[in-house]
């Protein structure tokens, strides 16, 4: 009889907009043991944290007579709606003997929309006497007919106002093997002369991968890839005494876990 | 009368297995090995035991069960489908704390039922490694159930790849097992056959809104193994009978994440019960199981010669099979796995007129509330839709349902219509990547995959009770709730809200008559299950609606099921697909006393809102 009246208490108190109206069973087990597992089984119950690894391209490169090792990378850790992302793009130039760019990005992450996120953070350039820091604000998602896109606006220390967009599309040949097409748009607001960077678009790049995945983790790859510096940027690059366009053959392996 | 249960089989994991009968019971969990085919892997086990011992209770009895827990973490039971007293339900965080490590704890329960039922753990992902098993009660009276042998059969899957890594891979690639997508050679396929633009529209059409129409199962074999009783199709489980003997087989899909089509070929079935509940005898060829569902059937083999009982997977990416034989070592022919089903428009909760020749046709094209009108009420007041007096003497089985009395007006299966644009009063943000605007009953459907079977397939319009309904007062309220979900990212709720978000349970009131219906906003099928009480199906009948305590909401479904909490306390209502459940589709319904009900302004309300 007590139990019920405390019951009705309780139910009254939870009308009133109390915390989580749910608490019968305190009645015949301790209340704080009752809490403790009511939040693990919330914590379970759709608000688990994971973490995610993933190099989207891993890649030896040969263009011309150039060699280079390229990787591109995302990594998160969060629960569904907000996480830390973390992104890395670099290129190593086997003949130079050094990275022509390594770029690291941390950004958080928040679900907009059932397919977009938003991120925001900071991106670093590490470059011998010319690196920057970055503000990032990006847009990442899975646009209508399946286009996995990712657009970046960064605002460096300098304050350069640069931008990237990048989709990508898988064509299943069968359910291994995968053409992946890609393509990546560069844009400047302004001529960054110690970048070798004029105004406007900047660059485009278009690949064409194949891979198969022997496991979905696990999947090598190999693919050509056009790449074609444009206006003013290719002009640096014509006095510099650089084909602005060239194209590469690619191999790697792309690996999640 | 022996059940063959207890019998070995050729695989060393049934050595051990043996039914546990009386009033006393003594479970220990712990972990094992599991054998499947040949191959070992790690298990939860009860008594050391996969599935756990078959439990054989009286109806009338009261009962004692002390669970050891010898693992390292925490475990639990819950006694699916047990109508008993709440602090016995077994479901840690909700209606007790679980068991600890070293701990035992007492389950003690008057049992006021009969039937087939089974037990399981409600912690973690337990349930995956081999912590469940088989009840059945024997009814304190006669069984209007004639046979002369019986056998219990158990489905389940198991992963080699353990289930945190199972969800792990869900939650980076909701896509990542199934290996059954559409292909770019299957596209010039489709293209050579409906034409260049047909197929063409139909791509850019489901990729327009970034679906995919293989998802039918997000855990598939590509990790899963099937088993029947713990073994393997290799293993062939083997249940024996005397030609002309009436045979009894138990189901129990205790799998984690497995629909299976299950029948018998060249052998007749005829479903005696269904979830614990004597239904009135109804004769199929086949039927779709839902994870967590039973069903009683009655086989008569008459030849001298093997039957393969053949369990398939919905999505058709694998199998399970036994055999029945007159003698041990006998084996019939194993059917090939027939092509795997594809989603439509229907499943989207769209109007699918529209789209002649991308749906199935299965469906009798009218439907008999739009064709009166009174589909598009557009106030949901179920009062209103209850009072139609120009429904009663309508026939609500035109769903081809088996000839029964008109149905009282409040009975009305299939109030959803095909023309009532459904209103989605819940949180709609990343987690909701669809609403079904406008949702169906499916309840004549067998189910994906078995609408154009070229033999008898069950639906739940066939299932009527045998006992009259025990409450047959109109349901004074009606509370609507929306399974949803983003496969894209894995999530999985109730209207929009992932139980690690949800503020408040659903309330019902003791001793009151409510009726919930369920509309499917994704684009599978769910089992839903609500501890506690069974869901009387309002699928046309009127005193002998089908009781159960799992139900499967097809996509783009919209259902009722009319219910009356007896039972005060907290009761688990989830989606019984394991995954579904730990990412999210999970909520408390709470029980409270019978004074001062909610319920008699007669309003409809709509759960959700928070």
């Amino acid at each position: 009889m007590r139990a019920t009246l405390l019951f009705t208490a309780a139910a009254v108190i939870a009308g009133s907009g109390a915390a989580h109206a749910q608490d019968y069973a305190h009645q015949f087990y301790p209340p704080e043991e009752m809490e403790q597992s009511f939040e693990e089984l919330r914590h379970e119950t759709g608000g688990q944290r994971q973490f995610f690894f993933q190099t989207d391209r891993f890649e030896y490169q040969v263009r011309d007579d150039e060699e280079t090792l390229l990787w591109d990378i995302n990594a998160w850790y969060g629960g569904r709606l907000n996480r830390l992302w973390i992104k890395s793009e670099a290129e190593y130039s086997f003949d130079h003997g050094a990275f022509e760019e390594a770029r690291v990005e941390a950004l958080w992450s928040r679900a907009i929309s059932p397919y977009f996120d938003v991120q925001g953070g900071l991106a670093h350039d590490f470059e011998d006497g010319n690196g920057r820091t970055h503000a990032v604000a990006a847009l990442q998602g899975l646009a209508p007919y399946w286009f996995e896109v990712d657009v970046s606006a960064y605002l460096s220390d300098r304050g350069e106002l640069t931008g990237s967009a990048e989709a990508e599309y898988e064509l299943l040949l069968t359910q291994r093997l995968i053409l992946q097409p890609r393509a990546e748009l560069a844009w400047s607001a302004e001529d960054i002369p110690s970048l070798e960077t004029g105004a406007g678009f900047t660059s485009l790049q278009a690949g064409l991968r194949l891979r198969y995945e022997i496991v979905r983790q696990f999947a090598p790859y190999v693919g050509v890839e056009w790449t074609r510096q444009l206006g003013e940027t290719a002009d640096y690059a014509r006095a510099a005494g650089v084909d602005p366009e060239s194209t590469a053959i690619v191999a790697g392996v792309r690996v999640w876990f | 009368m022996l059940p063959a249960w207890a019998q070995p089989g050729p695989a060393a994991n049934l050595a051990g297995l043996q039914p546990l009968s009386g009033t006393e019971f003594d479970l220990t969990i712990g972990r094992s090995q599991l054998a499947i085919d040949g191959r070992t892997g790690p298990a939860i086990t009860v008594n050391g035991q996969v599935p756990a011992p078959l439990l054989r209770w009286r109806e009338g009895d009261d009962i004692t069960l002390r669970v050891h827990n010898t693992l390292d973490t925490d475990t639990s039971i819950h006694w699916h489908g047990i109508l008993l007293p709440n602090e016995m339900d077994g479901v840690p965080g909700v209606t007790f704390p679980g068991i600890r490590p070293g701990q035992t704890f007492t389950y003690r329960f008057p049992v006021t039922q009969a039937g087939t039922y089974w037990y399981h753990s409600h912690s973690g992902l337990q349930e995956q490694m081999g912590h469940y098993g088989p009840i059945v009660i024997e009814p304190r009276g006669t069984d209007p159930v004639g046979y002369d042998r019986e056998y219990v059969i158990v489905l389940s899957d198991y992963t080699f790849e353990g289930p945190h890594h199972v969800f792990q891979r869900l939650m980076a690639s909701s896509d990542t097992y199934n290996f059954q997508q559409r292909t770019v050679p299957e596209f010039f396929r489709d293209a050579s056959q409906n034409g260049f633009m047909t197929a063409l529209r139909d791509r850019l059409m489901w990729g327009q809104m970034r679906m995919s129409p293989t998802d039918i199962s997000d855990v598939t074999a590509a990790t899963l193994d099937f088993l029947m009783n713990g073994h393997g199709p290799g293993d062939n489980w083997t249940g024996l009978f005397e030609p002309g003997e009436r045979v009894r087989l138990r189901f129990i899909n205790a799998s984690a994440m497995t629909f299976f089509n299950v029948r018998i070929p060249g052998l007749p079935m005829t479903v005696v019960q269904a979830d614990g509940l004597d239904v009135q005898p109804v004769e199929t060829d086949e039927f779709q199981i839902g994870v967590a569902e039973t069903y009683d059937v009655v086989v008569q083999p008459r030849e001298d010669r093997a039957y393969t009982l053949m369990c398939e997977t919905i999505d058709r990416s694998g199998y399970v099979r036994a055999t029945l034989a007159p003698r041990m070592g006998m084996v019939a022919p194993v059917p090939a796995l027939r092509p795997r089903p594809t989603l439509t428009m229907r499943d989207m909760g769209m109007d699918h007129g529209s789209m002649a020749g991308m749906d199935h046709g299965a469906m009798p094209a009218a439907d008999p509330h739009a064709a009166m009108g009174h589909g598009r009420q557009p106030d949901p007041d179920p009062h209103a839709a209850m009072d139609h007096g120009s429904m009663s003497g309508m026939d609500h089985s035109a769903h081809g349902a088996p000839a029964s009395p008109a149905s009282a007006a409040n009975d009305h299966g299939a109030h959803g219509g095909g023309e009532t644009m459904t209103r989605h009063d819940h949180p709609q943000g990343p987690g909701v990547a669809n609403v079904a605007m406008q949702p169906v009953s499916r309840l004549h459907e067998p189910g994906a995959g078995l609408e154009d079977v070229p033999h008898r397939a069950l639906a739940y319009t066939q299932l009527r009770s045998l006992a009259p309904n025990p409450d047959q007062r109109a349901p004074a309220r009606e509370i609507e709730v929306h399974l949803t979900s983003n496969m894209e990212r894995y999530m999985w709720s109730f209207d929009g809200t992932r139980f690690s978000e949800v503020v408040e349970p659903i309330e019902f009131t003791e001793g009151e008559r409510l009726r919930l219906t369920m509309v499917n906003d994704t684009m599978m099928v769910h089992p839903i299950h609500l501890h506690g009480m069974f869901f009387e199906v309002v699928n046309g009948e009127t005193s002998h609606k089908p009781r159960k305590h799992t139900i499967n909401v097809k996509p783009g479904e919209k259902l009722s099921v009319d219910v009356t909490p007896e039972h005060v306390g907290d009761w688990a209502f989830h989606c019984h697909l394991l995954y579904h459940m730990h990412a999210g589709m999970f909520q408390v319904v709470s029980v409270r006393p019978g004074e001062a009900p909610p319920a008699l302004s007669g309003h409809h309300m709509h759960h959700g809102d928070h």
